[in-house]
């Protein structure tokens, strides 16, 4: 069973606010889910290699050179506050 | 017209019977007038693409057209498109209007097809019967009170509606496989690796993968031969010289073993889609083809093996979604903290919530080893059961879903219920292999049924064979939802 304690703190950390009623259908679903899926344990994977990606690529080189234009302007357009190419947040640092 | 397929309608656009604006036209229309109800597409847009209609008119009149110049197709609407919104179904993304083309609507574009508009889906593609998006359920075009699957379900809508022939999807769990057989029409997931993922919003990248939605094993063949190969920009892209899928269409498949996993018309599937299948399978025997029976011991852990790694992919994935860079912002934070969780709280439905606390939960301290590498563990074993089963076949078929389209709304959903409509497509994105779902029967109240194909890596071409034999000898392919008039 997830406490409301770890519920919390998993809020915390995937960056979510607890809903406004304390969370608590949001635990029981959570609770529902992580109980069904703690059936993994039942199977053997003694000596099993943990299988990440299909195929097990390896990742490929590429040469190390700029291959993008300078698109700051257009992504930035979608941006919902920009000031002289710069994101703006809330104040960070007093 | 609109009943016709792409294969067809290259044809009557190739010999000048029909122009693409006239057909770009009728679709459109057949939009105008169909898709209030079904909500399957949640942008149209009528002028760009009469505009891309005429340029393929050009191009057929200079005689340089390829097999799908000026046929309209949508997209799902994870696919980036230049000037066009990407909503992912999703608040925090309403608004977005992407800066660029994701590689396949760059390679549909320069086949010449027509892009007609951006399909309705389950928000971030998490869902299977798409009722999880910002912009409302869509509606299954067999019975309006039924959903469509999902997470492509307004893709498979609009094909099955005939409101475009063709449209992409992508399927992580059976997104593509799932909607295209509760809405009576084709849908191919192709090989992890096979067709790029750049520019589609990312939801578990061990296991996205693009594919598309038509009305023949040919069509999905024109439409994956034009969408598929090598794009560096993608780091999971598989370099492999191009393919033409439809090469194996006429190869004749008597002699060809068919394995039936045991575990795939047991308990788990109800008698109306069982039986269905076992028809499907006795045309195919019928063609020459022999049944033999396989075992996937392992399959009864994949759907939580699935709940687990696709979480946390997604839990990582989606932290890119924080009010700053682009979607959704939330007023008023005063501080930096607060600008995260409040954007993120408003900006993501539920279900993504909860998908993002399980990863959140078992990528953490002290739950990685227990969760995540023993899921990854049983990902192994799942992915082996396919490698001993392919020693004794050549494909493997079966049920794509367990039962015929549900109704909306279920009463009494749990998260579990509903993921498990999955069953068995999500072993097929485990191993990452490419599966095709085809109608092949009519179960419970005259909905359709799917019949799932799964090959060995990159035996799409012979999938979309065996397929294509089948549709040959049968007309479920051809067969129509009730129209109002």
């Amino acid at each position: 069973m997830l406490s409301t304690e770890e519920l919390r703190r998993l809020c915390e950390l995937a960056r979510i606010d607890l809903p406004a009623d304390g969370g608590a259908a949001l635990q029981h679903d959570l609770d529902r889910v992580l109980g069904w899926v703690a059936q993994l344990a039942e199977a053997d994977t003694e000596g099993v290699t943990p299988l990440t990606h299909p195929g097990d690529p390896t990742l490929r080189l590429r040469e190390d050179r700029v291959t993008e234009p300078d698109e700051h302007e257009a992504f930035q357009r979608t941006a919902p506050a920009v000031e002289d190419g710069l994101y703006l947040v809330p104040k960070v640092i007093e | 017209m609109h009943a016709l397929s792409v294969a067809e309608l290259s044809v009557a656009l190739r010999e000048r019977r029909v122009s693409s604006e006239e057909l770009t036209r009728l679709f459109l229309s057949r939009i105008a007038r169909l898709n209030g109800r079904l909500n399957a597409l949640v942008t149209v847009d009528e002028e760009r693409a009469l505009a891309s209609a005429r340029a393929a008119d050009r191009r057929l009149a200079r005689r340089e057209a390829g097999p799908l110049t000026g046929i309209p197709i949508a997209h799902k609407d994870l696919f980036c498109a230049r000037g066009w919104r990407t909503t992912c179904g999703s608040r925090m993304l309403a608004d977005f209007v992407a800066p660029y083309d994701a590689h396949i609507v760059e390679r549909l574009e320069a086949a010449g097809t027509v892009h007609v508009g951006k399909a309705n889906m389950d928000e971030f593609a998490m869902g299977s019967s798409n009722e999880n998006s910002y912009f409302g359920p869509v509606r299954n075009p067999w019975d309006a009170a039924r959903v469509p699957g999902g997470s492509s379900g307004g893709s498979a809508a609009a094909v099955a509606a005939r409101l475009v022939p063709a449209a992409t999807g992508s399927d992580t769990g059976g997104s593509i496989r799932q909607p295209a057989a509760l809405t009576g029409i084709c849908g191919i997931k192709p090989t992890y690796g096979a067709v790029s993922r750049y520019g589609m919003v990312a939801y578990a990248s061990s296991l996205d993968q693009a594919g598309v939605f038509a009305h023949s094993a040919e069509d999905l063949a024109l439409l994956l031969t034009a969408m598929a190969g090598f794009d560096p920009r993608d780091a999971t892209s598989v370099e492999r010289a191009p393919e033409d899928y439809g090469r194996a269409l006429n190869a004749p498949i008597a002699g060809l073993r068919i394995g039936v996993p045991r575990q795939y018309l047991g308990d788990g599937v109800s008698p109306d889609v069982a039986r269905a299948v076992r028809g499907a399978l006795d045309t195919l025997t019928g063609l020459g083809a022999r049944v033999v029976e396989v075992s996937l011991p392992n399959q009864r852990l994949a759907v939580p093996a699935y709940y687990v790694i696709a979480p946390a992919e997604a839990s990582s994935n989606l932290s890119r979604f924080d009010g700053v860079r682009y979607g959704h912002r939330a007023e008023g934070a005063a501080d930096l903290a607060s600008l995260y969780r409040r954007s993120r709280s408003e900006g993501l439905g539920p279900e993504v919530q909860r998908r993002i606390l399980i990863g959140t939960y078992v990528l953490s301290h002290g739950y990685y080893d227990a969760y995540y590498r023993q899921a990854q563990k049983v990902r192994r074993l799942v992915a082996d059961d396919f490698a001993r089963a392919f020693e004794q076949c050549d494909v493997i078929a079966g049920p794509t879903t367990p039962t015929v389209a549900f109704p909306i709304g279920r009463p009494g959903t749990d998260p579990v219920q509903m993921y498990l409509e999955d069953l068995f497509t999500i072993p097929v994105n485990l191993a990452g292999l490419p599966g095709v779902s085809i109608p092949c029967g009519a179960g419970e109240a005259g909905l359709p049924v799917g019949l799932q194909l799964i090959g060995r890596a990159w035996d799409e071409a012979k999938l979309l064979g065996v397929a294509h034999a089948y549709q040959q000898s049968t007309d479920w392919h051809r067969r129509a939802p009730p129209e109002e008039p």
